[in-house]
């Protein structure tokens, strides 16, 4: 046992003297959710809108005017003619053309319905739909609002009224902090094992290490504890970031989330270990655990792109995929305040995947020289 | 020109000689292609609604039906009370609930105008803005049905409608593969760019082969050609390819021209590729670098607007994103696939490309330190 204490001693100074590394392995995550937080936001700000007015008449200006007056828009082009708006988009400074018919106004005022046309620029799905969206709200709120001003105003059979649960003001960290987390744990975890056993592999000190009385088990164990002490570490500071930054609370039960990011760490400290026993260097594990784990990660685990809108198929698939039952147990316990009781299964998933790595590692594990 | 021509030759052989390498380097991108560019997606569909009816009503019931009949929702079914829905929401049993109150039915025939409650699950902001969009748009129609039922088709008219028209271009199903394949392409290539130029340079480093060049009278700038030029040509096959899994696995058309993608590609690998080497300068093992590479990768994908809009933010966020190449080059590849945009039409970002492909090469050549 004291061998071990004095292995393990040993791995913690290794780490804690190359003061790049653990800075960068801070600074990550830090600096992550702050970007996240301030920077990226999925909704449409200053948006260039082009106008194409056939009628310019004062209705079209006003309503013109108020696209542009509010957060959404700014008025970027004015084209003179259908031809033009090909062009404009190709700059790609405009999201949407809106084009006003002949005699907008005059129609509004004797009571026709007017045409207008939005063309939005399809390259961007969610931006041309949203924009499309706010600017027939705009244009309808307006049309609504001259029809009460003069008296011929009618009430709409059913006006629907919105509540934004859990995230009334639709900020998008509530999407970003669980899905950094989930997303940093999985790569530092796995990268981090991977890459330090693969060096020694690499470097051949993996041989002194096996033919000293150390166990194969006590080894890998003390390659490993350092990264369970670092990445725990990096759990309280994003939760404190988010916290004092974004006043995000957990709403939950906090030691229930600490306990589940410790099974997470597990989880990914297993599959470095499994990365490890398929890699002989180090720049194959780092080829494995980064291509192949931040793209998925990314993508797949339901961060950012829900889970439900995908094919069907890749609702099985990414059964397999331990950060998709992360994410779902982080956010219940942040946001929603959930307990084990709703959780369970997903917390079961990531044991079990932390199993099977295990499992795999130790048959794959070579104490001989190949 | 004759050393620069063999030190490719030998990093060549080096790449290739690595079973495991030179096959993920082409089949990591082409394999994530497939799998990973019809998963992601916005498309609103299947989003469950748990419906409280305290009503019971015809109107009610209409409603109900015709959100159930539109392609986008499915009704969970009805619940006996808001508190009940919203403990189903919170165990992920709807994304969506609509409350009814009681006299809607009578409030819509009398003309009083009846109000309606959704609650929607706003985790994720853009789909629960996206659903609320679409269910408004079910609820609109509802309306205008009504009130052509109700013969006051003429009145509506007279008062609040504008006749708009709406089409998206270039992508007039917003199909979201058109938007994802050229952002997924330009990470994959950001990523195996970055990460293997520089690791392979550290790794000289780390293995004390680097000591051996250096006391060669191959000069620095040869050098540092001989670690950019294989990596680039690695890099632009595997654009290559994913353009031709765009072109034939899903049909994306490609509007532009071939020739300006690659020449902008060109300029943001040299970049990128100056920038792995000049920051490999300060690592003195692959997991430091590594993790920088990391670190870089994440902020200059998830800032270039490949998932959210670069617009909306803020304005610190967009000047930073004249240094970050992958920023440029995403707004080219969408660019020319998907609008056929010229040459002219993306001049700035090129301009900016070459500014950081020259500012990041020469950095690199001018860190890199022959001695020890």
């Amino acid at each position: 046992m004291r061998r071990f204490i004095g292995f393990v001693k040993k791995e913690f100074l290794h780490i804690f003297r190359d003061y790049r590394t653990l800075i960068i392995l801070f600074g990550i995550p830090a600096s992550q959710i702050i970007i996240f937080g301030y920077a990226v936001s999925n909704d449409i700000k200053n948006a260039g809108i082009a106008v194409l007015d056939y009628s310019k008449d004062e209705i079209t200006a006003t309503i013109t005017s108020k696209l542009i007056s509010s957060d959404f828009f700014f008025l970027a082009g004015e084209p003179r003619s259908e031809s033009e708006i090909d062009a404009v988009f190709k700059k790609g400074k405009v999201k949407a053309v809106i084009i006003f018919g002949n005699d907008f106004g005059k129609k509004v005022e004797s009571g026709q319905a007017p045409s207008m046309t939005i063309i939005a620029d399809g390259s961007e799905p969610n931006v041309a739909n949203l924009v499309t969206n706010y600017t027939m709200a705009i244009v309808n709120d307006y049309i609504q609002e001259y029809g009460a001003g003069t008296g011929t105003s009618m009430k709409l059979p059913v006006t629907p009224e919105v509540r934004m649960m859990y995230n009334p003001e639709l900020k998008s960290h509530f999407m970003f902090v669980p899905g950094v987390i989930t997303l940093i744990l999985i790569l530092v975890c796995a990268l981090m094992t991977s890459v330090t056993i693969t060096r020694e592999k690499e470097f051949g000190t993996m041989e002194v290490l096996l033919v000293s009385p150390l166990k194969p088990v006590q080894i890998i164990i003390g390659k490993v504890a350092p990264y369970f002490v670092l990445s725990f570490i990096n759990v309280l500071v994003i939760l404190l970031l988010s916290y004092f930054v974004f006043k995000l609370p957990v709403k939950g039960n906090l030691v229930l989330l600490l306990v589940e990011s410790m099974l997470y760490i597990l989880m990914g400290l297993s599959l470095g270990i499994l990365i490890s026993t398929l890699a002989s260097t180090m720049q194959q594990a780092i080829f494995i655990s980064f291509l192949g784990l931040m793209l998925p990660t990314l993508l797949l685990s339901g961060f950012i792109f829900p889970i439900e809108y995908m094919p069907k198929i890749y609702d099985y698939f990414s059964f397999i995929l331990p950060p998709r039952w992360f994410v779902v147990i982080i956010k219940s316990i942040m946001i929603k305040g959930t307990g084990l009781a709703e959780i369970w299964r997903e917390t079961l998933f990531i044991v079990a995947a932390t199993i099977i790595f295990i499992g795999i590692s130790v048959r794959k594990f070579k104490t001989r020289l190949e | 020109m004759r050393t620069i021509l063999y030190l490719i030759r030998k990093e060549f052989l080096q790449i290739f000689r690595n079973k495991l390498i030179s096959r993920a380097i082409f089949a990591v991108p082409i394999l994530q292609m497939l799998v990973l560019v019809p998963a992601v997606t916005f498309e609103i569909k299947n989003v469950r609604i748990a419906v409280v009816d305290n009503d019971l009503s015809a109107e009610s019931r209409g409603l109900v039906n015709m959100i159930n009949g539109s392609e986008f929702f499915i009704a969970k079914g009805y619940v006996s009370s808001v508190d009940e829905a919203v403990s189903l929401m919170h165990n992920n049993g709807c994304d969506v609930i609509l409350n009814f109150p009681a006299g809607f039915g009578r409030d819509i025939g009398t003309g009083e105008g009846a109000e309606l409650q959704a609650i929607v699950n706003a985790i994720n902001a853009v789909s629960a803005q996206l659903s609320w969009a679409y269910l408004n748009g079910v609820i609109r129609d509802y309306n205008l049905d009504l009130a052509a039922g109700q013969g006051i088709t003429t009145k509506m008219h007279e008062i609040s409608t504008v006749d708009i028209s709406n089409r998206y271009w270039y992508n007039e199903m917003l199909n979201y593969k058109y938007y994802m394949l050229p952002g997924i392409l330009v990470i994959l290539v950001t990523a195996i760019g970055f990460l293997m130029s520089g690791l392979n340079m550290v790794r000289e480093k780390e293995t004390g082969t680097i000591e051996q060049i250096n006391v060669t009278p191959v000069k620095k700038y040869q050098f540092i050609l001989s670690k950019m030029i294989p990596f680039l040509i690695i890099s632009l096959i595997d654009l290559s390819l994913g353009l031709l899994i765009g072109k034939f696995a899903f049909s994306i058309p490609f509007e532009g021209s071939i020739a300006v993608m690659f020449f902008g590609a060109t300029l943001f690998l040299i970049g990128i590729l100056g920038l792995a080497i000049f920051i490999s300068t300060f690592s003195d093992t692959q997991q430091q670098y590594m993790f920088i590479a990391f670190f870089f990768t994440m902020i200059f994908v998830l800032m270039s607007g490949i998932f959210t809009p670069a617009e909306s933010m803020p304005e610190w966020a967009q000047k930073f994103n004249i240094v970050n190449p992958v920023a440029h080059l995403m707004r080219i590849n969408r660019m020319v696939m998907l609008k056929g945009s010229g040459i002219a039409d993306i001049k700035s970002e090129l301009v900016a490309l070459s500014l950081l492909a020259a500012t990041f090469s020469l950095l690199a050549v001018w860190r890199y330190r022959k001695t020890v």
